[in-house]
């Protein structure tokens, strides 16, 4: 049991990681609560099974084109829908809550509201510590290890990184600096949908596709986001792994755990809060007047 | 004779002087007036049933419109307050057999208790912190739900509850007459003293702590009061509906009474119950059709998007600024027919 929550809390928790790094971004940037977020995971879910499935693509061809035409869609939705309304924060929240909305029923119509399957890449099960992993979720593993590495090295090692960070820390000062924000944000959001994305693409085989598989991810990603701390990508990197293994740990070693693992890890979350109000490395940020 | 005609006469008068002179406030009068006389001319079951589920939520969006729109602790777990109105009367009408007169009460004593506790709990965050936070509160409780379902009934929830009366038109006047009594009552709060003091919170807590005011006090208060109504329309929605299940504690309804509360146009009140009025009917009626019905929520989500992107501020606010203008110098309102003021006589441009 031991070695399953080990596991069991890597995989959940890298995923989530990919999720909250990627919701972090946008918020940091441009402080946009991105409802959204989660959808564009279920969107990229059902691209690859459109195109590998139905399609019949090759792999290496569906992967690589369900991510970009993702992040694309992405970026017409941010265009035409958010930035219209960016000066209105609560406007915002429901455009993005519409849009998940939309999404969700254009998929309901398009595919049907029943459970989907992809076939994984890989078949066959590798024995780690003990414990029967099955190797796409080995595979999860490396793609997540992989993306939050070049995530890294993008955000801490070019300009455009230097350029986001500098924007997460104060918009003003970076305009004044002569980046253009808006793009950044932009940007931003490409990578940020990128990165869910790729989420949505390596978790299809294992998970269950369907048009409500957005809301039980959106919940733990933004208590994982609150918990490590709004904007920061550090907490969201350690809140996930955190709350990763806390659902791990309730669902194997609890009675009933499957169903209190959400309340379990929201509480988690509530009661760090308690302690400390900007969570566990959120920065508290000055009464923006 | 004279003394027969005083009343009528005295309330003509009112009504001309203070209601009439305002489209927006003559549109609140005869809405008032077709719900309450409208089973007497047409009661098809099926529409009275519409009604009053639509003046249950209504109840509900104005409750969140206090916490959020005046107060501006912007609350994505209000169904919390009316999952846990729903479920307490559920509980009590199912374990004890009590009448629903009593529980709903008691479901409103409850859900007070756990604004106080979500208050508490939320005094300490603000902005996108308490909105994600207590989003999270409701799911809490769905998982606690599930894990006793002897107790709660599970997946299933608690079906087979009393109604409060009998009768469509019954239970219509019922939902009705409590929905105009607590969005009178919020929007005289919001109009109130205290209302005031929730504006000033919502624009600058630090600012209004810093003229004596205790902030936190109020903060509790606005959970308090909020919860009160939600907690009642949750009661209400348990004995009108006779099942309590977890679908009254669902994210879904918790996002589904933002956007009527920014949809209608938030700290106003009016704005969501308009909302709630025009959205609720759209959406089942354009369920009772074949062709709309796998569409229909998204139906809903296009016209939320293009109202936002069109008026930002919300639909109610942006239509009375068409119907009427603010005096510059009184601050009252005239009809946009008037080149002055009704009031104060002052140029209206």
């Amino acid at each position: 049991m031991f070695q399953d929550i080990l596991v069991s809390g890597l995989v959940n928790g890298g995923v989530y990681a990919l999720l909250a790094i990627g919701f972090s971004l946008i918020f940091g940037v441009a402080r946009i609560v991105n409802i959204a977020h989660t959808a564009f995971y279920m969107l990229a879910s059902y691209a690859l099974y459109g195109l590998l499935v139905k399609a019949e693509f090759p792999l290496v061809v569906a992967i690589p084109l369900s991510i970009v035409s993702v992040v694309a869609l992405s970026l017409v939705c941010y265009k035409l829908v958010i930035e219209p309304v960016r000066q209105h924060e609560s406007a915002v929240l429901i455009a993005t809550i519409a849009l998940a909305l939309i999404f969700q029923e254009v998929l309901l119509v398009g595919f049907g509201g029943s459970f989907l399957g992809i076939p994984a890449a890989v078949d066959g099960f590798a024995s780690v510590l003990g414990v029967r992993v099955s190797n796409q979720r080995l595979i999860i593993l490396a793609v997540v290890a992989a993306t939050l590495t070049a995530t890294w090295f993008l955000l801490y090692r070019t300009r455009l990184g230097l350029a986001i960070r500098a924007s997460a820390n104060d918009q003003e000062i970076a305009n004044l600096m002569g980046m253009n924000v808006n793009r950044v944000a932009m940007y931003t959001v490409g990578i940020s949908v990128a990165l869910a994305s790729i989420a949505g693409v390596v978790v299809a085989p294992v998970f269950v596709v369907d048009p409500l598989m957005w809301l039980s991810p959106l919940v733990t990603m933004l208590a994982i986001v609150v918990l490590g701390g709004l904007g920061s990508l550090k907490g969201s990197l350690i809140g996930a792994f955190i709350i990763g293994y806390v659902e791990a740990i309730t669902v194997f070693a609890v009675p009933a755990g499957a169903f209190l693992k959400g309340a379990v890890a929201l509480s988690i979350m509530v009661i760090v809060l308690l302690i400390r109000p900007e969570g566990l490395f959120g920065v508290v940020f000055e009464e923006e007047r | 004779m004279k003394h027969l005609l005083a009343l009528p006469r005295w309330v003509w008068a009112n009504l001309r002087s203070e209601v009439f002179v305002l489209p927006s406030r003559t549109l609140v009068f005869v809405a008032v007036l077709v719900l309450l006389v409208l089973p007497f001319v047409y009661d098809d079951p099926y529409v009275l049933r519409i009604i009053t589920m639509t003046a249950i939520f209504a109840i509900f969006a104005a409750s969140w419109d206090l916490l959020a729109g005046y107060t501006g602790q912007v609350n994505f777990g209000h169904a919390l307050f009316f999952g846990v109105g729903a479920y307490t009367s559920a509980i009590l009408s199912r374990h004890l057999g009590i009448s629903p007169w009593l529980t709903i009460p008691v479901a409103v004593a409850v859900s007070v208790a756990a604004g106080a506790l979500v208050g508490g709990i939320c005094l300490r965050l603000r902005g996108s912190y308490l909105s994600l936070v207590t989003l999270a509160l409701p799911l809490i409780v769905t998982g606690l739900l599930f894990a006793f379902p002897d107790f709660s009934g599970g997946e299933l929830g608690i079906t087979g509850l009393k109604r409060v009366v009998t009768g469509a038109v019954g239970n219509y006047y019922v939902a009705v007459v409590l929905m105009l009594v607590s969005c009178f009552t919020l929007w005289k709060i919001g109009d109130s003293n205290t209302g005031l003091i929730f504006h000033a919170i919502r624009e600058d807590e630090v600012a209004c702590r810093a003229s004596g005011i205790n902030t936190q006090r109020y903060k509790v208060l606005a959970f308090l009061l909020s919860a009160l109504f939600a907690g009642l329309a949750g009661g209400l929605f348990a004995h009108f509906l006779r099942v309590a299940g977890p679908s009254s504690l669902e994210v879904a309804l918790s996002f589904q009474v933002v956007i009527w509360g920014v949809f209608g146009g938030a700290a106003t009140i009016y704005g969501p119950v308009t909302a709630v009025f025009l959205l609720y009917p759209l959406t089942e009626i354009l369920a009772s059709f074949d062709m709309f019905k796998e569409v229909r929520l998204l139906i809903f989500a296009v016209i939320v998007l293009l109202v936002l992107l069109f008026m930002p501020g919300g639909l109610v606010p942006w239509l009375r600024d068409k119907a009427e203008r603010v005096c510059p110098r009184c601050k009252h309102r005239s009809v946009f027919t008037r080149h002055q003021c009704r009031l104060c006589g002052a140029e209206l441009r």
